[in-house]
């Protein structure tokens, strides 16, 4: 198929979806605090008391704080385990039983360690996206073919060109991988965060008008959340675009 | 006839400890006159990898001497060394040039010149016009070629060459043949070129060493006097099948 009936067919589909949910408001008689149409959603924008742009601005935050520390935390982290084998033998089996603690379920201690606000909810999103950004970036560093080894040293390359040259480049499209599981992971986070305590941003608003049975802020809220993430994840994939996918290169 | 450029005289290689480990290969001895091309062949498992990692100086013999180079020629570890594997083992983010250009810059060449000289193998080798595409991009004996350029951008004295043609389906091994004949030709190299194919040994080599598997050492050793240039045409002569016919017997097969 076409790049540009793909484009079209991905637009119509979510054209369709809207079209299918204002039928739905108009078809049946759902109240609107159960439904609202889109229509009403969207209006939600211009009532000014809601502070859109304040509570958009925290949330965008809290992410890209969170998920810019993963990003860098865990390039670091894996970079360390591949010079330090000691380290590497340590770290990485704790690293792997802490994986398996729901990320979630740590969030209200970090509240109680950090107080509320912007920085323990980066904390929170960092935390959950940071292990698959050391494993993939792990991974990439440490798969390089046995032969391109030996080639290398015998030219006598040191362990600094074989880092720089080869396993570094190498591991890009594994980091690429990782960073777009994470992008995903960083807006849950942040929210989690918002939701166990916070005093603004998408999270804490949905929160509030929840009790309110505001559905259609609700609904423009989570709106806002899913762009968010979407222009990290669409950020993420511009670069795979420049590093990787215009080289041809796969995994 | 001046002292040979690589001399290998009982060499064993063992991995592992005394009593447990495991003996790679034992009791190989094989001279190889500088600008020859000395084929390796035998069935997997015979050591001929081993061979070839001692002498690119990875891993030291366990027994015997290894000496390399000679007075009219010395010989620098590093310097002197290219290798082409079974798999090209392109570097997928740099262009076919920059691939070509690694072993320079891994020895700190001047830059310019490495690029001249890059550009120029890969016209040698003939895939010329893909110097500035991604190796992705490139088909497997192409691929290949750009690997056989890389080995030798460093102008190194040895280039080995472990199964380089191994995964090429039969025509383009059959073409890549000739090719690596040429190349051989042109850039006067000493090449070693390790095969478990018995009519490739016999129609590139100069010498061919038999090598069987369990115990993994040297069971004959060929001067291959064949009709030049060498053609495909060689491979239907009778000396050929003589050749060919000698080493299927002596892996024991018939």
């Amino acid at each position: 198929m076409s790049r540009t009936r793909l484009i079209i067919y991905g637009i119509l589909s979510h054209v369709a979806f809207v079209a299918v949910w204002q039928l739905a408001t108009m078809l049946t008689d759902l109240p609107s605090y159960i439904l609202p149409s889109p229509i009403e959603t969207i209006n939600e924008l211009f009532e000014p008391s809601y502070n859109w742009s304040m509570h958009i601005w925290a949330t965008t935050l809290e992410i890209v704080g969170g998920y810019v520390l993963a990003v860098i935390v865990g390039v670091a982290l894996a970079v360390l385990f591949v010079w330090a084998p000691v380290v590497n033998a340590g770290l990485m089996p704790l690293l792997v039983t802490i994986n398996m603690v729901p990320k979630v379920a740590m969030a209200p201690l970090f509240i109680v360690w950090l107080g509320y606000g912007l920085v323990p909810n980066m904390i929170i999103a960092f935390t959950i996206c940071f292990f698959p950004i050391v494993l993939t970036t792990h991974r990439g560093l440490i798969e390089v073919e046995p032969d391109l080894i030996s080639l290398v040293k015998s030219l006598k390359a040191n362990r600094w060109q074989i880092f720089t040259k080869i396993q570094l480049p190498g591991s890009l499209p594994y980091l690429f991988s990782g960073m777009k599981v994470a992008a995903v992971l960083a807006v849950a986070g942040a929210i989690v965060g918002e939701f166990i305590a916070s005093e603004k941003g998408l999270g804490y608003f949905l929160l509030a008008q929840q009790n309110a049975l505001n559905t259609s802020a609700m609904m423009m809220a989570l709106l806002f959340i899913t762009l968010i993430g979407i222009a990290l994840y669409g950020a993420v994939v511009a670069l795979e675009w420049v590093f990787i996918t215009r080289k041809g290169i796969t995994q | 006839m001046s002292t040979p450029f690589i001399r290998l005289e009982g060499v064993s290689k063992r991995y592992g400890s005394e009593t447990d480990g495991f003996l790679a290969v034992q009791d190989v001895t094989l001279d190889i006159s500088e600008g020859e091309l000395v084929a390796i062949v035998g069935p997997s498992g015979c050591g001929k990898s081993t061979i070839m990692n001692v002498v690119a100086g990875l891993h030291d013999a366990t027994d015997g001497t290894v000496e390399i180079g000679n007075l009219d020629s010395p010989f620098t570890p590093g310097r002197d060394v290219g290798m082409v594997f079974q798999k090209a083992l392109l570097l997928k983010w740099r262009t076919v040039v920059d691939n070509v250009m690694l072993p320079a810059e891994i020895l700190g060449l001047p830059r310019k010149e490495s690029k001249e000289r890059a550009l120029d193998l890969l016209e040698m080798v003939g895939i010329g016009k893909f110097a500035n595409a991604y190796p992705q991009q490139l088909s497997g004996g192409m691929q290949q070629r750009a690997a056989i350029a890389r080995s030798l951008v460093h102008d190194p004295k040895l280039i080995l060459m472990d199964e380089p043609f191994g995964a090429l389906d039969a025509l383009t091994r059959e073409r890549m043949n000739l090719e690596l004949l040429r190349i051989w030709k042109e850039s006067e190299k000493t090449i070693l070129f390790v095969t478990h194919g018995i009519q490739e040994a016999v129609f590139l080599g100069s010498q061919v060493a038999v090598m069987t598997a369990g115990p993994a050492r040297m069971a004959a050793h060929f001067d291959i006097n064949l009709p030049e240039p060498r053609t495909l045409d060689v491979k239907t002569t009778e000396e050929f099948g003589a050749y060919t016919r000698e080493i299927y017997h002596l892996l024991g097969l018939r």
